[in-house]
């Protein structure tokens, strides 16, 4: 039990080395001096509490996805059946309850329009995502499945998260984590973010750009009202433009969305002095957008972001260059706003914040000073007890105390581990009970003197039956830290991972290395009695 | 050299003796904490109730100006804002609800946050922000689910260890011990109106860890002296294996508490509440280990045949060499 071999001897002191000397880059950081740049650099990341910053969680509602897609297959039956020749004439065309449904003005049409709408619904990938019925031989259903919309959730949280860190990118802050979490939600993170507003503002809209015509038959008293002709739907004007209040009714159909642009800059109109986006398409959308200017010019089309009308300006002429003008009451922060959100292009489903945590960046320096005078007086006094109540024994595990704090620490900036402000109460707690090992220990050693063992057989018998309750009692510390980290977010996550990492080092220095040093000392000095 | 005892060698002090009336004090304990918690509720912050959170401290203040900060915020129109000291006197946490509508526009909550920081920034130059947080209600709920989850399986799976290790009659006195525990420290938050988080949930999970640390030192003991003095009556044995393992319960308290004050007094604010609860626990945990976790045993039947057909040949031969046998 107290023999050790030499190479067990220098692999136990090499590991404690090893561990110990990653953690001084984090040390050199702390105290403010400069690591040298030759040599490798492992860092413990500091958490957001720390580190100040940003933290959001972004939610689609899976709703917004289903109307979407609901939306986006009538357009599609639309033209289809426009496009047929013969043309299909449809009517009664009604969404709700997650089908679209519609009726052939001529039965006889039924296999042909089934013929054009079953490739329509298939997407990418095997998923069978609409089912197709026909009602009455004259009608058609068509009904989203759960799997589709399952699926287009996943599809439209992929590209949201790309675009996202695409947006956030162009705020061009360091370091920002973004991820996909659960079914509909994004995690992001941007630490020490000057103006955390700019994150939000940018993250808060969906920058849906749609170009569309104004119903000029809708009666105006209906419009303010808010009920829409056939065929037409109505929005409100934005916040803080002139028509503030007002509404506009639009066709609902044969208009141009905005996704298809390849640049957006914010700059001044030279004539109005006013800021403006200037948005330029792709080839594609260039000439629906010189289609759609060509043959209405003289009438007015609304430019409408995320449901609400910017502007809604005549068209003088056609506008075929494939660039065009959005006017519509910005400041200059917002006119670049909406620029960073068009060219990182549209959000395919509109997202929430459901939580947002900002820590101010002085908080986190006074924490870590806070955190490391308390730690430094703390473990001053467990030394000191414990050197008062042991005397030599103390002092090793004194010393293991020291090699199990630089080890955690090493082992956390091996690991890119972030230490938030729950992980710094972790340390303290991992200091104030990493010496319960060696309480059980020399107290067993104590015991066994006093009845009368002789000193290597009280040891030996100390480290054993100590060692089963040392075992027991880490065990459900672990089975704690394992529910901890499966709780928590964020700092509680980090309070886990020290709690947990600490256990190991903690039996790893109270224990093993312990037992290095004492039998190290009993052999050379070979006593007949000792104090403890 | 003379070494510190905190505890003198063959202490004997009849802990058992008291068991019916310390039994009853657990349990009268146990009750008045979730009374407490019906009565007072608990003070749930912005992680748990939802709504939008913000911390500040006032600089060049020796105390926060909490009355005129609780009349500013309120007149946002927001409603009735709670207005506490947060970590320090000179820093507050203000938490003002969410309007019902605001959880399907976005930004709308996050805005709110930025109105009273502006406000409070116009009136008192020297504030500075420390945080803002905005948790929806959903969210609040799911982590008001996740917590008790959380706490409920991390007793569960502690006490199912306990019993695989001991016997069941050991799980079962673990487990009184843990919600005895967890009950009291959350009554401890309920009578204090301290403001409840995912940080004192975190603390709660630690102390299910820590506080068995403790009775699983006395229950080894218990589990070698039911081997070893076999006629011995169990309050006896109890009261031998406490007596004998006090001085370690004492000291691993101890270390842990005096590693803990610091950080108590010095260390970061928003720790405290945090500290606060494991400091609390540590206590708790350390009293349950001896007059809750002990006193079961008895009353469900532990005997020394629990463990006989456990008793190895290292036993045996350990028997042999004091002469036991």
């Amino acid at each position: 039990m107290l023999e050790f071999p030499l190479w067990k001897k220098i692999w136990l002191w090499g590991l404690t080395l090893a561990a110990s000397l990653l953690a001084l880059p984090s040390l050199f950081n702390v105290a403010g001096l400069d690591w040298p740049a030759s040599l490798p650099n492992p860092q413990v990341n500091l958490g957001l509490d720390l580190a100040g910053g940003s933290h959001l969680l972004l939610e689609a509602r899976a709703d917004d996805v289903r109307a979407q897609r609901l939306q986006n297959m009538e357009e599609n039956v639309r033209q289809l059946m426009r496009n047929a020749t013969p043309r299909i004439r449809i009517g009664d065309v009604s969404t709700g309850d997650g089908r679209l449904s519609f009726m052939l003005e001529n039965a006889a049409d039924i296999d042909r329009a089934r013929g054009m709408i079953e490739p329509a619904m298939q997407g990418a990938s095997t998923t069978r995502e609409w089912e197709l019925a026909v009602v009455d031989g004259q009608r058609m259903v068509l009904t989203q499945t759960d799997a589709g919309v399952d699926q287009a959730i996943d599809d439209a949280m992929d590209s949201a998260t790309e675009v996202v860190r695409r947006r956030i990118d162009e705020l061009g802050t360091r370091e920002p984590t973004i991820i996909r979490q659960g079914d509909t939600r994004i995690v992001v993170q941007v630490p020490g973010l000057e103006d955390p507003d700019a994150l939000k503002s940018l993250l808060g809209q969906t920058a849906q750009l749609e170009f569309k015509l104004v119903d000029l038959n809708a009666l105006p008293e209906n419009v303010q009202a808010g009920i829409a002709p056939a065929g037409s739907e109505v929005f409100p004007y934005a916040a803080g433009s002139p028509q503030e209040g007002q509404f506009e009714a639009v066709r609902r159909l044969g208009g141009i969305r905005g996704d298809s642009l390849t640049g957006a800059q914010a700059g001044v109109d030279p004539t109005s002095n006013q800021n403006v986006v200037n948005i330029t398409f792709d080839a594609q959308g260039g000439a629906k957008f010189a289609k759609l200017t060509t043959e209405n010019v003289g009438k007015p089309f609304a430019i409408i972001l995320d449901g609400q009308v910017l502007s809604a300006p005549n068209i003088n002429e056609p506008i075929i260059g494939g660039r065009a003008q959005i006017s519509g009451s910005f400041t200059a922060e917002s006119a670049n706003s909406l620029a960073i959100a068009l060219r990182s292009g549209a959000l395919p489903v509109p997202l929430a914040v459901v939580e947002e945590r900002t820590v101010g960046p002085d908080l986190g320096a006074d924490s870590i000073r806070e955190g490391l005078l308390a730690m430094t007086i703390g473990s001053l006094a467990v030394i000191a007890l414990m050197v008062a109540s042991y005397g030599r024994f103390g002092v090793y595990a004194t010393i293991a105390l020291v090699c199990n704090v630089l080890m955690l620490l090493g082992i956390m900036a091996l690991g890119n581990f972030t230490l938030t402000l729950p992980g710094i109460a972790g340390f303290v707690i991992t200091i104030g009970a990493a010496v319960d090992a060696n309480v059980l220990i020399n107290e067993r050693i104590r015991e066994e003197r006093l009845r009368g063992r002789k000193v290597i057989a009280a040891v030996e018998t100390g480290y054993k039956e100590a060692g089963r309750a040392i075992y027991d009692a880490n065990f459900t510390n672990f089975i704690a830290g394992i529910m901890l980290f499966a709780f928590g977010s964020g700092p509680v996550k980090g309070f886990a991972v020290v709690l947990v990492i600490g256990l190991f080092t903690s039996v790893f220095t109270g224990v093993t290395l312990t037992r290095l040093m004492v039998a190290g000392w009993l052999r050379k000095a070979r006593p007949t009695d000792i104090t403890i | 050299m003379k070494l510190l005892k905190l505890v003198p060698d063959n202490t004997n002090i009849k802990f058992l003796k008291l068991r019916v009336p310390f039994f009853v004090l657990s349990i009268v304990l146990i009750i008045g904490s979730w009374a407490a918690v019906a009565v007072n509720g608990l003070n749930f912050g912005v992680d748990f109730a939802g709504g939008q959170e913000v911390r500040m401290t006032f600089e060049e203040r020796e105390t926060a100006p909490i009355p005129s900060l609780r009349e500013l915020v309120g007149g946002l129109g927001y409603g009735e804002p709670v207005v506490q000291e947060f970590g320090g006197p000179n820093a507050v946490s203000i938490r003002v609800r969410l309007p019902e509508d605001a959880e399907d526009t976005p930004g709308a909550a996050t805005a709110i946050g930025d109105r009273v920081i502006a406000a409070i920034a116009a009136e008192y130059p020297d504030a500075r922000t420390d945080g803002n947080d905005t948790v929806s209600g959903k969210v609040a709920g799911e982590f008001r689910n996740s917590a008790v989850l959380a706490l409920l399986a991390a007793m569960a799976a502690v006490s199912f260890y306990i019993w695989i290790r001991f016997e069941w009659q050991f799980g079962v006195g673990a487990m009184f011990a843990l919600v005895h525990d967890v009950s009291v420290t959350v009554g401890l938050f309920a009578l204090t109106q301290m403001e409840f988080s995912l940080q004192i949930v975190a603390a709660i999970l630690a102390i299910i860890g820590y506080s068995l640390n403790d009775t699983i030192v006395v229950y080894d003991r218990i589990r070698e002296n039911l081997k070893k003095y076999r006629k011995m009556p169990l309050p006896e044995l109890l009261d031998l294996s406490v007596n004998e393992t006090l001085a370690r319960t004492v000291m691993t308290s101890l270390t842990l508490f005096i590693a803990l004050v610091p950080l108590l007094l010095f260390g970061p604010p928003s720790l405290f509440g945090m500290v606060a609860a494991i400091t609390a626990g540590l206590f708790i945990g350390t009293y349950s280990s001896i007059y809750m976790a002990g006193p079961l045993l008895i009353w469900m039947g532990v005997t020394s045949n629990s463990f006989v057909p456990q008793e190895s040949a290292m036993d045996r031969q350990e028997k042999i060499a004091r002469g036991e046998v």
